[in-house]
């Protein structure tokens, strides 16, 4: 009897695992046959409407809420009868883009707003969740006082605008000059290539005990912040790339790829970052801007431009003090060699899904996110570096933090990732080979030989993949 | 189970072979409800899964917007990844450690031991043991977290006795998770034994006992060979759940560090889910459910052995 009652209780489980694969059948099917939408004309005012704008919620931090609050209620006065409503997707990187393309799939689902990463963008414009904005674009002046670069950034293989970036951003090394100082090390910190950044990070392990010399992104819990903010800052500090844009193909089996895992694996065997089960983590980013360096238990971060945003009065941890604690410098290339510093940039963009139903109610909310005062405001209140130059020269902009003007001036040497649809793919083998690296289980060389391979499977070939990366 | 239900559903037929076979419809009728949900709910998805493992489809990208039949290339990608082949050793370690050793003898032993005890410990134990069984797995997970961890409970006790810890969940982490299985487990296979040994006859142990088979002796010539159906049963249906187990390992370890606890169900979530590779993780479910069917075979051919 009893076994007969499991046995039908197992039965349950797959019956609820049929009917969950059934609900991704129905709304896979609807899919197909609705890529393509009328486009309704830009210019029409639009009337009221309910319309639902979903972001990314990370960890404690509120900015992006208190914003988002501010400009619905303007919103709402100035378009009586309409509703915005805010919808947080609490969720770690690579779960928030899960959650976002299921909703994005059905019509019943759909947001009418998305905040889409930079990185991402071009494989959801590919798979056909996002609406082309250039009829909007067209009646907008504000479209002028875009960056170029940025205005690139959103755009898909066909050349039309899929998303609105509201901010950029750059890379760089964040250090603890109190922890120098207790480690006899200059506190005008200007490492020339890797070497010097490795040999900082040893004297503070033999010096200053209790603290963790350097920290750097890896492994697959920390998604796209350990294969942009880690990895990429080491690769693209060599001669080689992931991909080069004159053949147009994905490089494979370059040294740089290997040398890039075999820093990896010196900061983690080695002992001068944090253990690999620390770095691994999910929380290790909110970790390392709301308590180890705020608490002084953290020499050298390779972290973003908007670090401080941690330790505004609005921001998880007040901290006064950073801005004389921390200094920033550049993160060098490996040998000192091209520009001999790097780094990444990525942002993210404002978007209005395919199935939206009130896509031009979505347009003025998006107008009015991005209106100057407001531009100015999420810039200086999120830690962005400015995409609009009417921003870029504000006053309050400029002078909204002590690293502001450093971290602009890293745009000169920045990179962006390959914005193709492949990207976020090759991406996930970046962090499952610096998991291998880091926590033992392979050699780089093993590690980069199945990123070869698994790459090959992705783009489809050998054809087109090459070893040749192209100069910077 | 099968046995037993064949004789039974086919002593009635002749009787009822001389009626017209329009009543026999008609009879059928109230099942069409049921019949079709089961349509809908269990073998549209099946079948639907079966197609997905043979396309691109994704949740971004090209596979997204344009589903394409690729034939048998998510199986070849599988076979040919080291990933994969990694998640089918390490399905089969859990499986052998927490199912077929762990669960399975521990259960037995269990159910023996109780047998022969007061009322009052047979409560005790079957209260604790079926108390782990009836949490919710995450719940569970957590609590085994906090056991397993690099300050948990398990390393204060091998302190306490003088005999170095580790961090289990880092270091050993299959092991971990297997222990965590075991733990969560046993009770079924417990109360399936529990049953089976009631039902073996007091004489025939008594007699055993006269003819000199006392003990371990009389266990494995007497007791084990009249309940062995029970033990196929039981092989079976925690083969099939330990398969499947999702929830414990990714509330543990999230298959990490690296893939040294990845098994087939949290490398299937990792690929459709986080890697957006709907395609590819059907495909790989397919393979899942290849391996149950193997055990399965296995298990009800030994089934019938026993019967014949």
């Amino acid at each position: 009897m009893l076994t007969r009652k499991r046995f039908k209780a197992g039965l349950g489980i797959k019956a609820a695992a049929a009917v969950s694969a059934l609900l991704l059948a129905v709304t896979a099917c609807s899919q197909g046959s609705t890529t393509k939408q009328p486009d309704s004309g830009g210019s029409q005012s639009a009337g009221p409407a309910h319309i639902k704008i979903a972001y990314q919620q990370w960890g404690p931090g509120t900015v992006m809420k208190q914003f988002l609050t501010g400009v619905k209620s303007e919103y709402e006065s100035a378009h009586p009868g309409s509703q915005v409503e805010i919808v947080p997707i609490v969720a770690s990187e690579n779960d928030y883009y899960t959650k976002l393309q299921l909703m994005m799939r059905s019509p019943n689902t759909a947001p009418d707003i998305v905040y889409e990463d930079t990185f991402l963008i071009n494989s959801d414009i590919t798979a056909g969740y996002l609406k082309p904005l250039d009829d909007y674009i067209k009646g907008w002046e504000d479209w002028n006082q875009f960056e170029e670069t940025a205005k690139g950034a959103a755009k898909g293989a066909d050349g039309k605008t899929y998303g609105i970036p509201d901010g950029t951003d750059t890379r760089a090394l964040w250090y603890n000059k109190q922890i120098f100082a207790k480690a006899g090390l200059p506190a005008d910190w200007q490492p020339k290539n890797w070497d010097d950044v490795l040999a900082a990070a040893r004297t503070i392990k033999q010096k200053v005990p209790g603290v963790t010399p350097f920290n750097i992104y890896s492994g697959k819990p920390m998604g796209e912040a350990s294969a942009m903010q880690g990895f990429e800052m080491l690769l693209y500090g060599t001669k080689d790339t992931l991909y080069n844009y004159d053949q147009k193909k994905w490089v494979v089996g370059s040294q740089g790829f290997k040398d890039a895992l075999n820093f990896i694996k010196t900061v983690y065997t080695e002992g001068i970052g944090p253990s690999p089960k620390e770095a691994l983590d999910p929380n290790m980013g909110s970790r390392v801007g709301s308590e180890l360096l705020p608490g002084g238990k953290l020499g050298i971060a390779l972290d973003g431009s908007w670090l401080y945003n941690n330790w505004l009065k609005t921001g998880p941890k007040p901290w006064p003090a950073w801005s004389e604690t921390l200094g920033q410098t550049a993160m060098p290339t490996q040998d000192g060699g091209g520009k001999g510093k790097i780094s990444l940039s990525g942002g993210w963009t404002w978007a209005i899904p395919a199935k939206s139903k009130s896509p031009d109610a979505a347009w003025d909310f998006i107008k009015t996110l991005q209106t100057q005062k407001n531009a100015t405001k999420y810039a200086t209140d999120g830690a962005q570096i400015a995409v609009r130059k009417d921003v870029a020269s504000d006053t309050s902009y400029k002078e909204s933090s002590k690293s502001t003007q450093f971290f602009t001036d890293l745009v000169s040497v920045t990179v962006y990732r390959p914005a193709l649809p492949e990207y976020p793919k090759v991406s996930n083998e970046i962090i499952t080979a610096m998991e291998a690296v880091m926590t033992g289980q392979s050699s780089p060389d093993d590690a980069a030989k199945n990123y070869d391979q698994a790459v090959e499977g992705i783009v489809g070939g050998k054809d087109k993949t090459t070893t040749q990366s192209t100069g910077q | 189970m099968t046995t037993t239900v064949a004789p039974s559903a086919a002593a009635p037929a002749p009787k009822r072979s001389g009626r017209p076979r329009g009543a026999k419809l008609v009879k059928m009728l109230p099942l069409t409800p049921a019949i079709g949900l089961m349509l809908v709910f269990l073998a549209g998805p099946i079948l639907y899964c079966v197609y997905a493992a043979f396309t691109n489809m994704a949740l971004t990208g090209t596979g997204a917007a344009n589903v394409q039949f690729v034939g048998l290339e998510n199986f070849r990608k599988a076979f040919g990844s080291n990933a994969f082949t990694n998640a089918i050793w390490m399905t089969l370690v859990f499986t052998l450690i927490s199912a077929i050793i762990g669960q399975n003898t521990l259960g037995l032993g269990l159910a023996l031991l109780m047998r022969r005890s007061t009322k009052v410990v047979r409560n005790f134990v079957g209260t604790a043991v079926i108390g782990a069984w009836v949490l919710p797995e995450v719940v569970a997970a957590y609590l085994l977290s906090a056991f397993f961890n690099d300050n948990g409970t398990l390393n204060v006790m091998l302190h306490a006795v003088g005999l170095p810890g580790q961090d289990w969940l880092y270091a050993a982490p299959i092991i971990a998770v297997s222990l965590a299985n075991i733990w969560r487990g046993t009770a079924f296979s417990m109360l399936v034994y529990s049953a089976a040994l009631s039902e073996v006859p007091k004489e025939i142990e008594e007699s055993a006992e006269m003819d000199g088979a006392a003990g371990f002796r009389r266990l494995v010539f007497v007791t084990l060979p009249m309940i062995s159906r029970a033990i196929m049963t039981n092989l079976m249906l925690i083969t099939l759940q330990t398969l499947s187990v999702f929830g414990l390992i990714y509330a543990m370890t999230r298959g990490g560090p690296g893939t040294k606890s990845q098994t087939l169900p949290l490398y299937m979530y990792e690929q459709a889910f986080s890697f957006s590779q709907i395609g590819y993780g059907t495909a790989i479910a397919l393979v899942m459910l290849a391996i149950g069917a193997v055990f399965s075979l296995i298990y009800l051919r030994g089934l019938n052995s026993e019967a014949a």
